[in-house]
């Protein structure tokens, strides 16, 4: 067989298996968590250790984690951004020490996160485990995802833009708010859906901070049960737990695949490089 | 050019914000030190290499063991991964009709929002099972690399897509011209073209394999030894973190932080190499 | 205008954060107990929490699980106002005082389909210490043994090493585990394994038809029913432990727990509750 023959052979060979152990994965949280999913499972308490009712608080606590992350990390990432694309030169010393260091926080593992926000937030802070802790965690944990969107949707904005707010006499700050943010307003978006996906996956940096309290809670500084960890301690930590682990990982898969899909959407839309 | 007054309050506020953004690293290595302090403080270093075991509770507190199992899992998740995720890629891009490669990537796609606990729970109920009856326990390297590649693959996958999408069209349009064939179009000038940030997605997803937590933790079985072969069990240092830090106190509390700062110092060295890879692109 | 309404819209979601962030302290009505340690009563204790705050409206019961020993330093830090601890008090941790809830049981498993029917004492310390590796030496089949230990910090692995006279670092490990599921998981998906689990989950799962089957230990069966006539050998008590005599909250929560009231708590938790 030729070379070309042999290649094109392999890459549907490949393409088969990855979609086939992918088809097996999903089929079999599908099959087992299916049966148990329905409106009720959604609105209802954890009953029992959480082996029956539902997980109702355990959404509103992922949500509130995730509010948290977003309003803390959103206005912070989205002024680094504009810095680093507007008011700097790319090789200027602050920029690259900037961007030196958001490499490094984007590589460092969630569960390094984690102890750090149970040392720094819990108990230096003194905010103990709290859904505030978790959701400053994982604010830092996801600022450097938010930055690098922002910034490639603001640097994708036409120079013109710029050259012709200049020509007007219009001070940079006007140009910005009034042409260049909303034409990244996509990216942007984009970005803090993804940063809204990663953050809901995440389980390590979220046990040591935001606690196993699976009640309603009533505060920020309540400790709150995320649907990852409800799901980790029901299939490791619960006789009988399985079969809401499954409909548990339905949920959180459907709810990241609706998020994801937004911002595919709108990255797309943008052509911002979206992983 | 001196800047309007409004636009230098709002640059030194942009600066205020980045300079914060920019700590929050620092703040991370100040906590790792300050917290695994106590153990450092009456334990050398050098114990941490040279120590007969990981028995923090008897005060035994050897690490390489783990930083083996790490290494070696990122590396044979990559060594996996990025062969079957850039041929994904070439599939969706060059091979497959335009409906099914649309739908290839929405499954791509899909599988980089799963979280990894569901990774960690199918692995343990249907993956590690099957390589049991293959050699037992089970649960084991092997296990670990595997789950690990699922979970990278889409990252790599979808990071060469992208980077073999910005190949100018021009270059694939000359290459047909030519009459090369579809393979050869590939490995002549998309693949060459597309090099560097095949390389930064590589590197991406090896950063996601060593700071993976929750799957290894329920997959790899957790002994702390070197492994012989891979289907023995072995214990990252992230699960390390994860499976005694909730039981951890005082001195075995320390000890598990040091585990987070050689951690920290393999993602500087990983940052590094990817330093050296990207210095060819425009930036990182 | 544009600016305006960007301004309007940040001091909205500012002001809302802060808001929701002042909820607690303008509340003082409602007190907080935490509970932390041992994950194997943390489960137990939420449920208990969950009543004991349908009696007492004004109260939120919060538990946090880690270990014995997380829950012991607790206490003894007043970090928590309850440690939880699934072990009696160690000699060096008589400064504390414990109540016993429940009973508990640690139980040798096997998965269903390994012909071996009951293991003696020198033969398990045998199989832990790796001197037996193959199961053909205790009268199974030829097939290598997976030993399947638990993590460091774990009472019980504490209790089941002090049972057996071993050390951890004489243990030669195959796989190690965090919690009881996991080692419950781990034996289901290999016939050759042997680990240990509390003898309430293991029993409840094995009456979920999961193929595991729980081991005799010193030719008493592991069951429920051992642990409560305090005949089966390696059991343990489930304690909450506080930092002297426990008053207001802690201590009304504490009696509610020992009395017959949560019974059925820990009847469902298959624990055994504890002589009142």
């Amino acid at each position: 067989m030729s070379k070309n023959g042999l290649a094109t052979l392999l890459i549907w060979l490949t393409a088969a298996l990855v979609s086939g152990v992918f088809v097996w994965l999903l089929s079999d949280i599908i099959i087992h968590g299916l049966p148990k999913l329905s409106g009720a499972f959604l609105v209802e308490a954890p009953k029992n250790a959480g082996r029956s009712g539902g997980i109702a608080p355990i959404i509103v606590s992922t949500g509130l984690i995730l509010l948290v992350a977003m309003a803390t990390a959103a206005p912070l990432g989205l002024a680094t951004a504009v810095l680093l694309s507007e008011f700097t030169r790319h090789d200027s010393v602050f920029s690259r020490l900037v961007r030196r260091s958001l490499d490094v926080l984007a590589g460092v593992p969630s569960i390094v996160f984690g102890l750090f926000g149970n040392a720094f937030f819990c108990i230096y802070l003194g905010l103990g485990f709290s859904i505030l802790s978790g959701g400053l965690t994982l604010a830092c944990m996801v600022l450097p995802l938010l930055i690098r969107t922002a910034e490639e949707g603001l640097r994708s904005a036409p120079n013109d833009y710029r050259l012709a707010a200049a020509a007007l006499g219009m001070s940079r700050s006007t140009a910005l708010l009034h042409l260049l943010l909303p034409a990244a307003t996509p990216a942007i978006a984009a970005g803090l859906m993804l940063g809204i996906g990663r953050a809901g996956a995440e389980t390590a940096a979220l046990i040591f901070t935001s606690g196993y309290v699976d009640r309603m809670p009533d505060s920020l500084f309540d400790s709150g049960r995320a649907l990852s960890v409800h799901i980790y301690d029901l299939s490791m930590n619960v006789a009988g737990g399985d079969a809401n682990a499954y409909t548990s990982a339905l949920v959180l898969i459907i709810l990241l695949l609706i998020i994801n899909s937004i911002a595919m959407g709108l990255a797309k839309q943008w052509s911002v490089i979206a992983v | 050019m001196s800047l309007p007054r409004v636009d230098r309050q709002l640059a030194a506020l942009l600066r205020g914000c980045a300079l914060l953004v920019a700590a929050i690293v620092l703040l991370i290595l100040l906590f790792l030190v300050k917290e695994s302090w106590p153990v450092l403080r009456h334990v050398a270093l050098t114990r941490f290499v040279t120590d007969a075991s990981w028995h923090p509770v008897q005060g035994l507190y050897k690490l390489t063991p783990m930083l083996s199992a790490t290494l070696y899992s990122t590396l044979g998740a990559v060594l996996l991964a990025a062969p079957l995720g850039v041929a994904s890629a070439l599939f969706s891009r060059y091979y497959a009709p335009p409906l099914l490669a649309g739908c290839y990537r929405r499954l791509i796609e899909l599988l980089a929002g799963i979280p990894s606990v569901v990774y960690g729970f199918w692995g343990l109920t249907t993956l590690a099972p099957i390589i049991g009856r293959l050699h037992p326990p089970g649960v084991s390297l092997l296990t670990g690399i595997l789950v690990l590649t699922l979970m990278i693959l889409p990252t790599v996958a979808l990071t060469v897509d992208a980077a073999l999408a910005a190949v100018p069209i021009a270059y694939v349009r000359g290459a047909a011209a030519l009459g090369l064939s579809r393979w050869g179009l590939i490995s002549g000038v998309a693949l060459p073209t597309a090099r560097s940030g095949i390389a930064a997605g590589i590197m991406l997803a090896a950063g996601r394999a060593v700071g993976e937590t929750m799957a290894v933790l329920m997959v790899a079985g957790n002994v702390v030894q070197q492994p012989h072969s891979v289907f023995d069990s072995v214990r990252t240092l992230t699960a390390n973190i994860a499976l005694e830090m909730a039981y951890a106190t005082g001195d075995h509390r320390a000890a598990l932080f040091v585990s987070g700062l050689a951690l920290m110092a393999m993602l500087l060295v990983l940052v590094g190499a990817a330093e050296l890879v990207g210095r060819e692109r425009h930036h990182v | 205008m544009k600016k305006l309404g960007i301004a309007v819209a940040l001091v909205l979601v500012i002001a809302s954060v802060w808001g929701l962030l002042k909820t607690t302290p303008s509340e003082p009505k409602i007190q907080k107990l935490v509970l932390t340690g041992s994950s194997t009563v943390a489960p137990l204790a939420a449920e208990i929490g969950k009543r004991f705050e349908s009696l007492h409206s004004h109260v939120r019961v919060d538990v946090q699980t880690g270990g014995s020993s997380r829950g012991i330093s607790d206490a003894r830090t007043e970090l928590a106002d309850i440690g939880m601890a699934s072990r009696a008090l160690k000699e060096d941790e008589k400064d504390l005082l414990s109540f016993t809830v429940a009973l508990d049981g640690i139980s040798v498993i096997l998965n269903k389909a390994n012909p071996v029917e009951a293991l003696n004492k020198q033969q398990i310390i045998d199989i832990y210490t790796g001197k037996i590796v193959n199961w053909k030496d205790v009268g199974g089949n030829d097939a290598p043994i997976t030993v399947v230990n638990k993590a460091e910090g774990r009472s019980t692995l504490e209790l089941f090493l002090h049972y057996f006279g071993l050390k951890n670092t004489d243990v030669k490990p195959q796989v190690i585990i965090g919690d009881n599921q996991q080692g419950i998981k781990t034996v289901v998906g290999n016939p050759d394994a042997i680990g240990y689990v509390s003898v309430g989950t293991a029993e409840y799962e094995a009456g979920q038809g999961v193929v595991i089957k729980l081991l005799p230990l010193e030719g008493i069966a592991a069951s429920v029913e051992n642990v409560r006539n305090r005949s089966f050998p390696l059991s343990r008590p489930l304690n909450l432990v506080t930092r002297g005599k426990p008053v207001g909250l802690a201590k009304t929560f504490i009696e509610f727990a020992g009395s017959p009231q949560v019974n059925d708590l820990i009847e469902v938790q298959y624990f055994v509750p504890a002589p009142r």
